[in-house]
């Protein structure tokens, strides 16, 4: 199975092409802001250097979110468009789990982090199971202050990995020596990595329906679910 | 011949539309999914709701624009996409969409202009002849686009403040009435006289520009005096002297440009072409200029759609004009500038 594996869901990009269980080729930058720009160009670069063509491909792997609102439109968009307009698979993995899956020796708890600002984070928990990452808590938009009491009971050791700098001097006066810090390389995203990971997942049935995890509303919809709570939101769009 | 047949995409603000157009000047189909009723909600666009809109429609939309056409992939000849102006995230969904079909079945992409689009909207009923000159009216442009040929665009007019649709919205809301507020206040209008004579900003200038917040102000505190007095004004009348300022402005100014460029069409599109006062106003003035014949673009394509940029498009395509997957969004994206060189 020939797999196209797409991660921007923050600034880094990770692009690979996988065949069964093996890497083709794979481009990851972390040098550039614009992924409206590089995302496409990359892809059709790998695709054509991995010798295929489009419509090789079997399958799309994509991190969905959470993570920056553009980013993984961007990376969503170009999943879905392909796996529609090509008439192939479609995988979405959780941009949080592609991050536990660098952590290839865990002790206990994997907790990836991506920074929201202003005290902020998508998280979640996971855990190794038969070798790969499980949730344990999951992932969501949350304060460090709530987190850290969702998460008060652990007593196992815990890796924190990804955007952790803003969040290590409390993680560490709560864990304490428990707590480990995955190296910066480890908060990378590796589309190559998604990509193995996605090829066993069973794909999604409707293509056409799939959004990005946001895990949060935009300010304009809190606001106004607030105000009416008991409203059906599905029918606002209508084709006319 | 064989038949050109291009997909066209536009997600430039609140309306998520694909379409197919054979040789440039056939709707084979036209998908066009509103956002209307979500932003209704919040009395306006919100920026980030429409993103995330525009992504839940954009496959669904391909999928019936090419199922209405009776087409495949195969049959295509070109990828069209709006890559501006408009609003960055909306843009992005269209513009990545785009691209991603184009390369997956290996067909070249076009970028068009938004406003080119509105003004190309005139070809899927008429073809343009040259030269031309185009007013295009909607919530977000107020322009008069000089187009000696093909494929050349050069504003001379355009708003220094609010658009015109963005000043129906604005004083739509005073009057109670929701986001988009130009179809019902061109109702009231025509029930109500112009008692108010509110002010006809820019009208005597030597030039072809627009401005409307003078008149949007006039308009707001000609109500909240009435209010503090209690005294209570006729809301068609109030409808019926606002839009006739705005058409007084548009009409001068384009008949004003009419008179230093004289051209074989004007076309008038976008969606404050749909206003009746205004086709009824421009159809007198056009008596004056027997040369000049006037395209008003249907009322069902003067909103944002698909349809009118692949009409743009093909244009664009017998020009060669493509470009590749480095493709972005550019949210203020402009035509050339005459306005600057000094009226004759
Ligand atoms: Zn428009």
């Amino acid at each position: 199975m020939k797999i196209l594996a797409i991660d921007t869901s923050n600034q880094p990009l990770s692009v690979a092409v996988t065949a069964d269980d093996s890497l083709l080729a794979e481009t990851t930058l972390t040098t550039h802001r614009k992924h409206a720009e590089f995302l496409m160009p990359v892809i059709e670069d790998l695709v054509g250097k991995a010798g295929l063509t489009p419509k090789d491909l079997d399958r799309i792997v994509v991190a969905s979110g959470p993570g920056s609102y553009t980013g993984i439109r961007m990376a969503t968009t170009v999943a879905k468009t392909l796996a529609a307009t090509l008439d192939i698979e479609l995988v979405t993995v959780s941009s949080l789990l592609a991050l536990a899956l660098n952590i290839t020796k865990p002790a206990g708890l994997i907790n990836p982090i991506f920074n929201a600002r202003n005290q902020n984070l998508f998280t979640g928990l996971y855990q190794i199971k038969n070798g790969e990452p499980t949730p344990v808590i999951a992932d969501q938009h949350t304060n460090i202050t709530d987190w850290l009491a969702d998460i008060a009971d652990i007593d196992q050791q815990i890796t924190i990995v990804g955007e952790t700098a803003p969040f290590e001097a409390a993680f560490s006066q709560q864990f304490g020596d428990r707590l480990m810090v995955a190296d910066k390389l480890a908060a990378i995203p590796d589309a190559a990595k998604i990509g193995l990971y996605g090829a066993k997942l069973t794909p999604v049935q409707d293509v056409d329906s799939v959004v990005p995890r946001y895990l949060r509303l935009t300010k304009a919809e809190a606001d106004w679910r607030k105000e009416h709570p008991n409203e059906d939101t599905r029918h606002y769009v209508e084709k006319i | 011949m064989a038949r050109n047949l291009i997909l066209s995409f536009e997600t430039s603000c609140d309306e998520t539309s694909v379409a197919v157009i054979e040789n440039g000047d056939t709707i084979l189909s036209n998908i066009v999914a509103t956002q209307i009723k979500s932003h209704q909600r919040f009395g306006g666009v919100v920026p980030e709701v429409a993103s995330r809109h525009h992504i839940e429609q954009i496959t669904g939309c391909i999928e019936d624009a090419l199922a209405r056409a009776n087409v495949t992939y195969d049959d295509l000849s070109a990828v069209a996409v709006t890559y501006g102006p408009g609003l960055v995230g909306a843009l992005l969904i269209g513009v990545t969409a785009a691209k991603a079909v184009a390369w997956a079945h290996q067909l070249p992409l076009i970028p068009v202009n938004h406003l080119a689009g509105h003004i190309y909207a005139a070809r899927l009923v008429e073809p343009i002849e040259f030269p031309a000159m185009a007013l295009v009216v909607s919530g977000g442009h107020t322009e008069l686009v000089y187009m000696p040929v093909e494929n050349r665009f050069e504003i001379i007019g355009e708003t220094r403040d609010d658009a015109a649709g963005e000043a129906y919205d604005k004083i739509g809301r005073v009057l109670g009435i929701n986001y988009p507020a130009g179809k019902q206040v061109d109702e009231m209008a025509h029930q109500g006289r112009d008692t108010f004579h509110f002010p006809r900003a820019m009208d005597q200038d030597a030039n072809f520009d627009f401005s409307f917040s003078g008149l949007k102000s006039a308009f707001i505190n000609t109500v909240h005096h009435a209010d503090q007095i209690h005294e209570t004004l006729n809301k068609n009348d109030l409808a019926a002297s606002f839009q006739q300022a705005v058409v007084d402005v548009l009409a001068d100014k384009t008949v004003r440009a009419l008179h230093e460029y004289p051209v074989k069409q004007l076309i008038v599109g976008g969606g404050v072409a749909a206003n009746k006062g205004l086709r009824e106003r421009l159809g007198k003035e056009l008596q004056a200029f027997p040369q000049t014949t006037l395209e008003l673009v249907p009322l069902s394509l003067c909103g944002d759609n698909a349809a009118m940029i692949g009409a743009a498009g093909e244009m664009l395509y017998r020009h060669q004009v493509f470009t590749d997957a480095t493709l972005n969004a550019d949210p203020g994206l402009e035509f050339d500038w005459l306005g600057d060189s000094p009226v004759k």
